[in-house]
């Protein structure tokens, strides 16, 4: 209850306005958004694992994943969760600078990670792997573009906090209140984190282990 | 002096969470998780192949949620907020997966 009382006193603190359960109604609906994203995903992912082998005609997940590429862009994602996090902890510290300079990071990072999946994208596209040649590869394109997208809509709001950082348009009280300590923080992370946050997603009880070992 | 006390006292009570060294430690835990998991690709665990990738999901999924997405250090409310929707994410895809006869 202290504790409820702490945080609360907290957000209030902090020029937010003052509400019934005593925490910003901001970071409030971001955390329901967030908490809805688990039931897109999910269904994403339900729906990828169920059609992952319906292969009537194109490749197979096993002909055209690389495992090794996919890892580099499942590392690069991760890292940006760590240069958000470190954006915020600038932020926290109404350091200016070093908010701006991870928040770029942060951006340049979810920007490799997109430019990847494109590569990737146009590579399975070569190889015969459209969006409607099987079922298998409409639920992976539906599934990675959906977070591609997620990645994608991240870097533009990163680019605007940076954007109205740098042109001293949010004052100093107000700072904390900016969508970098709550918001897009916490979407970056989760979309970082995204079981699909690699460009090719795991094959969860699929065929993909190269030992056979995967089913 | 007064000015500068609180300016102490409100940047301290601003920053929580944790340093930015520990923030890095928590990346250097990450990191190695995923190279574990990209190493089950390489090397043969058998049946440990599935368990294993699964334990390390869920704790790569705790340790992002909790520090990085700063719920261990928010109010409950958030926590409950977000597990609420994950649960009965999980809830509804458990029974739909059951009912198209994935897991038979």
């Amino acid at each position: 209850m202290a504790d409820t009382a702490v945080h609360a006193a907290h957000d209030v603190g902090h020029g937010a306005h003052v509400t019934s359960t005593g925490l910003s109604n901001n970071k409030l609906a971001m955390w329901l958004f967030l908490g809805s994203e688990c039931l897109l995903f999910g269904g994403l992912i339900s729906t990828y694992m169920l059609y992952r082998g319906r292969v009537a005609n194109g490749p197979h997940p096993n002909q055209i994943y690389d495992i090794p590429f996919t890892s580099v862009s499942s590392f690069v994602l991760l890292m940006s969760s760590l240069t958000m996090v470190l954006a915020v902890s600038a932020a926290q510290r109404r350091n200016d600078q070093q908010t701006n300079l991870w928040l770029t990071v942060t951006a340049l990072l979810g920007a490799t990670f997109v430019g990847g999946q494109v590569y990737e994208f146009t590579a399975f596209y070569r190889e015969g792997l459209g969006f409607t040649t099987s079922l298998f590869s409409s639920s992976f394109y539906t599934l990675t573009g959906f977070h591609g997208v997620h990645v994608t809509v991240g870097v533009i709001m990163l680019l605007v906090t940076r954007s109205i950082i740098q042109k001293n348009r949010v004052t100093r009280p107000n700072r904390w209140k900016l969508s970098v300590s709550t918001g897009t923080s916490s979407m970056w992370s989760g979309s970082s984190f995204s079981p699909s946050s690699t460009s090719s997603p795991p094959d969860v009880g699929g065929t993909l282990n190269e030992h056979g070992n995967g089913n | 002096m007064a000015t500068a006390t609180e300016h102490a006292e409100h940047t301290e009570h601003e920053q929580h969470g944790l340093t930015d060294g520990g923030y890095i430690k928590v990346a250097v835990v990450l990191a190695v998780i995923t190279a574990l998991e990209v190493s089950t690709y390489y090397v043969d665990f058998g049946p440990f192949f599935m368990p294993s990738l699964m334990i390390m999901m869920v704790a790569k999924f705790i340790i992002v949620v909790s520090y990085f997405m700063h719920l261990k250090f928010d109010n409950k409310l958030f926590s409950f907020m977000f597990y609420a929707g994950l649960v009965l994410a999980l809830g509804c895809y458990f029974a739909a997966l059951a009912t198209f006869q994935f897991f038979s």
